[in-house]
């Protein structure tokens, strides 16, 4: 194998200059901004000598709440990435018009709608949701940490790791030009041979390990480390949905691993599996990877309807309608989300009945969502509406939502699927319940938990006008797209020949530039509301007058999140303790037993990007080295019995003693 | 573990419990349902084998490839190491350390004559032609049967590391736990080969 | 449930108000086949059931979230109001109602809409009867273009098709290397085609004229521009078309077709006159190569047992994703693969076309 080859080869692999995109004036002015910025972010975090207390207090930390805030903060980030991307398609579509190629190529064009698509999935919406459900969840159900600490960190730097290597091919080679979920052939090595579907296949295993192992973790902790008193049926909703998404995340990522393996075993080995010739088959690979994707959906979907469902109770003033129904409308949701997934590909020539099949089965999805949407109106009827900024994103969720779900039901009907499938329409559709479902929801819990997390509230002006000009700007971007959809316009193409399409389109860029601001609107929110911190400042730990637990320790919480285990006797535990006279404890402290932070999760992570990228290049020696490396260290982890320790009673004693200070000092 | 210690008076409701609480420990749980995911794994391979299991692509197919007799060794091997793994838990109960060893590393010793039969298989068979890149058949046969060999492997290092740690600690807490990991998983892949061993092998030749 | 005949006018309507709503041409609700048009009205009745679901909803949300503001001290506020058994009853069965209407219509229309179940009738006042004559089209997804081989005329063309109005078409699908998706939204909805398989379609197109046909499921570089005219012409007119591609049209055989299934983008339209026997056949079992084995003999074989372990030589008759890997000389620093990742060329072979003869170029006549 390395007989003939030399030693620049042997080294680097297929990795040349020729990767590096500097013709490219787009990539170059990104990769200078970026390089600058990051310089400047270096240079910053060196100069307030912050390394140590980033490594110490915030990288291997294996506390639930900090991992939680990476997690929103990765999400954050990646969010602008997948948005420039977003806004880079819609200004093509809007001038690629009468014989006018635009300003992407193909080769361009190609690889963004691809990276959008993997983006705004797998490392916005991912580990947005995953941030929350790490955050809120052990808090809700009073526990002081997840069941398996230095897991959840290992996760979120897997997470973090397919994120990095997903960004790699910006500046070194490029990205898969295949589509978000790289269907074979295409993305078979004969089709497309370079390093993009590598950059892919790469960036998903290492998140989804990440994935994997995090919704173990929190199924455990779900399951095992509830407060006592707290039954299945008193859990706040929130922690039930996260419940529900973890156990999908894992019946579902394993299949999405596999998946992925086999079409990596097709492009570096040579076998057989999806490939055209030699008894492989495609098909086999649009099924396995829509049967991850589908429950996907509802992976995200689920916790924020769990998000509305705690915003609604509270802003209400009003326990949530129909709690049982809630519940058992989520599980039957989770069941069913497995026996839906060809209707992803009902124009494939599945016959009539199994067509059939599917589609009745989707449909019949929409009926716990409805059961669901009443539940959130009934609360509202005889409650009292705080319009908070949580409340607008749940109010305009609902009037969004039902319009995605419709067309959603539209969609499931095959034969009218035949005219709709692969159009705008769908696209509409989609961004209709990811945007107007996912999106919100993360938005309006981001609101809600805010000063949960940080002690202050944002600041509710520039909040307002994140929702309005998200709310506008999604009508703006993406009814043109059901227009267009009608019109026979289908998705991924870079260039036009009927200019009666473009007015729809440049409708839409403008509803896209509308949600830029609204994305302009929520940083600034972020600066505003931590320069008037003080005056939004939360000393009581409950600034919306909450239901659950959470709300019941102080804002931020401590490192052990309660001093004294709650006992739970009714659901909305927290508004339960508030009406029967809870009086907060203020001696009898005993010492905290607490994990011990580590760096194992960040090594092993790093050399994982490491394994991938040189896997991605052929450079076999360091795939060796670095498999060999993650090995090692693996053992060598195994080998450390001293992994947690006990926070003293006198530090507890001297934390809620201050506590009780600023509280005293407020009245 | 400490149950719920709630009085449900009438007057003052307890809020909150003065002793420390401690959680189940998870660690079982959470391994099963690791072993699960990774089922599922399995069962993309198997579902895989099935769907492709007979595309031969005009090449040789399982009943001139196979020789059952090697596989039924092979599957003696396994089960038996099963069998000595059990035996090593038995006297971890008895908490003899050094018996504990010995078992397990005659399950190691399985293990591994497992492991190089296997490899055996797939040399002769690379050998002869029909290696995993000559009909989707044998892509799905050498990645079902070598992913299950490459657990055996990972089996194997994990066994290794966890006698040297027993060793080194004895059979504290923490080591009885991962023993009992370790256990779950083995027992795990002897399942997911008897399933090998039916579907692939014995169905593949016969069928 | 409303009546169907109100349904139905109430859809009209409802169609009406869309049409007019843009003022464009969605073609997708006012198509000119009847397979089409079938397609819309299931759009437009499904909308219509989940309307009413929808707008009480939608009106609902709205009114409470007005009349339960918290600075409405008079609206009536309850909070420990958390459950109604009788609303829970009527929260489920609202939307289980209209999912088993919308359920019933599904399984039926789902069959009687089948792609592979051949028409029963032209529009909804004529049936096919036995002396309707079908026409057969076979259609081949290219790298960037697509391929029609009329079996029942002899000829083929590219990247346009005809056919004359109010007679059933026949088609049947595949594809040379990756998925595609044949659509012509006037006509009816899409199907898949894929390399090695076939899928089927059965069509009428009931008003003349220029239709747009595409390929909607992404296939490349050139997808955008994987394009065709669908002509919908009357009797007279479809033959003079036929004589139009015998006259000027070349000879479709092996090697032609070969030339042909390299990539390549914007490729203008061809005429081929006369087809070597078995072309689409052995396209469909990607044979069209020399010495290469064709899929269903193949497949005889691994039903008979397979071939045993002396067939070695099988294998490379067998190969076809790599068809064109000999043709490129491969960057020396790119051993795996052959293309050069991030490559100026916007892809494999794109630019080849420009070398390729004259003679078989017959720009589009207009019709």
């Amino acid at each position: 194998m390395f007989g003939d080859i030399s030693l620049t080869q042997f080294i680097f692999g297929r990795l040349t200059w020729e990767a590096i995109p500097y013709h490219e004036p787009i990539l170059v002015v990104t990769f200078a901004v970026v390089a600058l910025g990051g310089i400047a972010l270096l240079g910053l975090i060196t100069k307030f000598k912050l390394w140590g207390y980033l490594w110490h207090e915030w990288f291997t930390s294996v506390d639930h709440k900090k991992i939680g805030i990476m997690y929103i903060i990765l999400a954050i980030v990646m969010l602008l990435r997948g948005f420039a991307d977003a806004i880079m398609m819609r200004i093509q579509q809007a001038i690629a018009f009468n014989g006018n190629e635009g300003y992407l190529n193909p080769h361009h064009y190609d690889q963004i709608f691809t990276a959008h698509g993997v983006i705004m999935i797998f490392f916005v919406a991912m580990p947005f949701v995953t941030g929350f459900m790490n955050y809120v969840v052990p808090l809700q159900i009073g526990a002081r940490d997840v069941s398996f600490p230095f897991l959840n960190n290992f996760s979120f730097w897997m997470t973090t790791g397919g994120a990095i290597i997903v960004m790699m091919s910006l500046f070194v080679g490029e990205f898969a030009r295949t589509g978000w979920l790289a269907y074979p052939p295409l993305s078979g090595v004969d089709y497309s041979p370079g390093v993009g579907v590598d950059y892919y296949i790469w960036g998903l295993q290492v998140a989804g390990v990440g994935t994997t192992l995090s919704g173990i973790n929190l199924i455990a902790t779900i399951v095992k480390m509830r407060a006592p008193g707290m039954t299945f049926m008193k859990m706040p909703v929130f922690t039930w949905t996260s419940l529900c998404t973890n156990i999908l995340i894992v019946a579902t990522f394993p299949i999405l691993t596999a998946t992925l393996a086999l079409l990596s075993l097709d492009r570096y080995v040579g076998t057989n599996f999806f490939t055209n010739d030699l008894g492989g088959n495609p098909m086999m690979y649009i099924n396995l990877i829509w049967i991850w994707g589908h429950p996907e959906v509802y992976i995200l979907v689920l916790p924020a309807f769990g998000i509305f469902s705690e915003v609604v109770a509270t802003f209400c003033g009003k326990r949530l309608f129909g709690y049982a129904s809630m519940v058992y409308a989520t599980c039957v949701i989770m069941i069913l989300s497995y026996i839906v997934w060809l209707h992803h590909f009902f124009t494939m020539g599945s016959g009539a009945s199994v067509n059939a099949f599917f589609g009745i089965t989707t449909m019949i999805i929409s009926i716990p969502t409805g059961a669901k949407m009443f539940n959130w109106l009934f609360t509202m009827y005889r409650g009292r509406i705080r319009y908070e900024v949580p409340m607008l994103w749940t109010v305009g969720f609902m009037i969004t939502f039902v319009i995605g779900g419709m067309t959603g039901v539209m969609l499931a009907i095959p034969p009218a699927d035949f005219v709709l499938h692969n159009s705008l329409f769908l696209i509409a559709h989609f961004h209709n319940v990811i945007i107007g479902g996912v999106l919100f929801g993360l938005m309006a819990g981001l609101v809600y938990w805010w000063p949960k997390a940080f002690g202050y509230k944002l600041d509710p002006f520039w909040g307002k006008m994140t929702f309005w000009f998200w709310q506008i700007g999604f009508f703006f971007a993406f009814m043109p797209l059901y227009v267009l959809g009608l019109m026979g316009v289908t998705r991924r193409v870079s260039q036009f020949e009927d200019p009666s399409l473009q007015i729809w389109f440049i409708i839409a860029a403008f509803g896209a530039g509308l949600i830029a601001l609204g994305i302009g609107s929520f940083i600034v929110q972020l600066v505003v509301s931590y320069l008037r911190r003080d005056e939004l400042r939360v000393i009581s730990g409950d600034p919306w007058d909450g239901r659950t637990l959470e709300w019941s320790t102080s804002s931020p919480p401590p490192d052990y999140n309660f001093a004294f285990t709650p006992v739970v006797h009714d659901h909305d535990s927290w508004y339960d303790m508030k009406s029967r006279g809870y009086e907060r404890p203020l001696q009898g402290f005993k010492p905290i037993h607490m994990p011990k932070n580590t760096g194992t999760g960040v090594i092993l992570a790093g050399i994982s990007v490491v394994l991938a990228f040189a896997m991605i290049w052929y450079m076999w020696w360091l795939v060796a080295v670095s498999f060999i490396g993650i090995i090692a260290v693996s053992i060598a982890h195994t080998f450390n019995y001293n992994r947690d320790f006990f926070i003293p009673a006198e530090t507890v004693a001297a934390t809620e003693d201050a506590r009780s200070k600023l509280l005293q000092e407020r009245t | 573990m400490s149950a719920t210690q709630v009085q449900q008076t009438d007057e003052k409701p307890q809020f909150y419990l003065t002793e420390d609480h401690h959680p189940e420990n998870s660690t079982m749980l959470g391994f099963w349902l690791y072993l699960m995911s990774d089922c599922l794994i399995f069962a993309v391979l198997f579902a895989t084998h099935g769907v492709l299991g007979r595309n031969y692509a005009a090449g040789p197919s399982p009943a001139d490839l196979f020789d059952l007799n090697i596989v039924a060794i092979n599957t003696a091997m396994l089960l038996l190491s099963s069998i000595t793994y059990g035996f090593a838990m038995l006297q971890m109960e008895r908490n003899a350390k050094m018996e504990t060893l010995v078992w397990l590393g005659i399950t190691g010793v399985f293990g591994a004559i497992f492991l190089a039969l296997e490899l055996y298989e797939f040399y002769h068979l690379i050998h002869e032609g029909a290696g995993p890149t000559r009909s989707a058949f044998l892509s799905s046969f050498f990645t079902l049967v070598g992913t299950h060999g490459l657990h055996v492997t990972f089996g194997i290092i994990w066994l290794i590391t966890l006698m040297v740690q027993v060793g080194r600690h004895g059979l504290i807490p923490e080591n009885r736990r991962r023993l009992m990991c370790l256990s779950m998983f083995w027992h795990f892949l002897d399942v997911i080969w008897i399933g090998v061993f039916s579907f692939v092998y014995l169905l593949g030749v016969i069928g | 449930m409303p009546k169907p005949f109100s349904l139905a006018r109430r859809s009209i309507l409802f169609t009406l108000m869309l049409a007019t709503l843009s003022g464009c041409n969605m073609v997708v609700m006012s198509p000119s086949g009847d397979i089409a048009a079938q397609q819309r009205d299931l759009i437009v009745i499904s909308t219509f059931l989940m309307l009413i679901i929808i707008i009480p909803v939608i009106c609902l949300t709205l009114y409470f979230a007005w009349h339960y503001r918290q600075s409405n001290t008079a609206a009536k506020y309850d909070p420990e109001w958390h459950h109604s058994t009788g609303l829970e009853v009527i929260i489920w069965s609202a939307p289980l109602a209209i999912i088993i209407a919308l359920g019933a219509i599904t399984w039926v229309s789902t069959h009687k809409l089948d792609p592979y179940r051949p028409l029963d009738r032209i529009d909804a006042a004529r049936p096919v009867t036995e002396e309707v004559k079908p026409i057969n089209v076979e259609v081949v997804a290219l790298d960037w273009k697509w391929l029609f081989f009329y079996p029942d005329y002899g000829i083929a063309t590219v990247n346009e098709m005809a056919a004359p109005v109010d007679v059933p078409i026949n088609f049947k699908l595949t594809a040379s290397s990756v998925m595609n998706s044949f659509y012509v939204p006037a006509l009816a909805g899409m199907i898949y085609t894929m390399p090695g398989m076939q899928t089927r379609l059965h069509a009428v197109i009931n008003k003349p004229g220029e239709y747009e046909g595409l390929s909607s499921n992404y296939s490349g570089d050139g997808f955008s521009h994987m394009r065709f005219k669908f002509h919908g012409v009357d009797q007279a007119g479809f033959d003079a078309w036929v004589a139009r591609v015998k006259q000027n049209g070349t000879m479709l055989n092996r090697d032609a077709y070969l030339k042909l299934e390299k990539p390549s983008i914007k490729e203008p339209v061809r005429y081929y006159a006369t087809v070597e026997d078995g072309l689409y056949e052995a396209v469909l079992n990607m044979c069209a190569r020399p010495g290469q084995m064709c899929m269903k003999d193949m497949m005889h074989i691994d039903m008979m047992g397979g071939a045993g372990v002396e067939s070695h030589e099988n294998r490379a008759k067998l190969e076809h994703d790599n068809r064109h890997a000999s043709e490129e000389t491969p960057g020396a620093t790119f051993p795996e693969t052959g293309n050069p990742a991030r490559s100026e060329e916007p892809a494999e072979g794109v630019e080849e076309r420009q070398e390729e003869p004259a003679t078989m170029n017959h720009d589009m006549h207009k019709m």
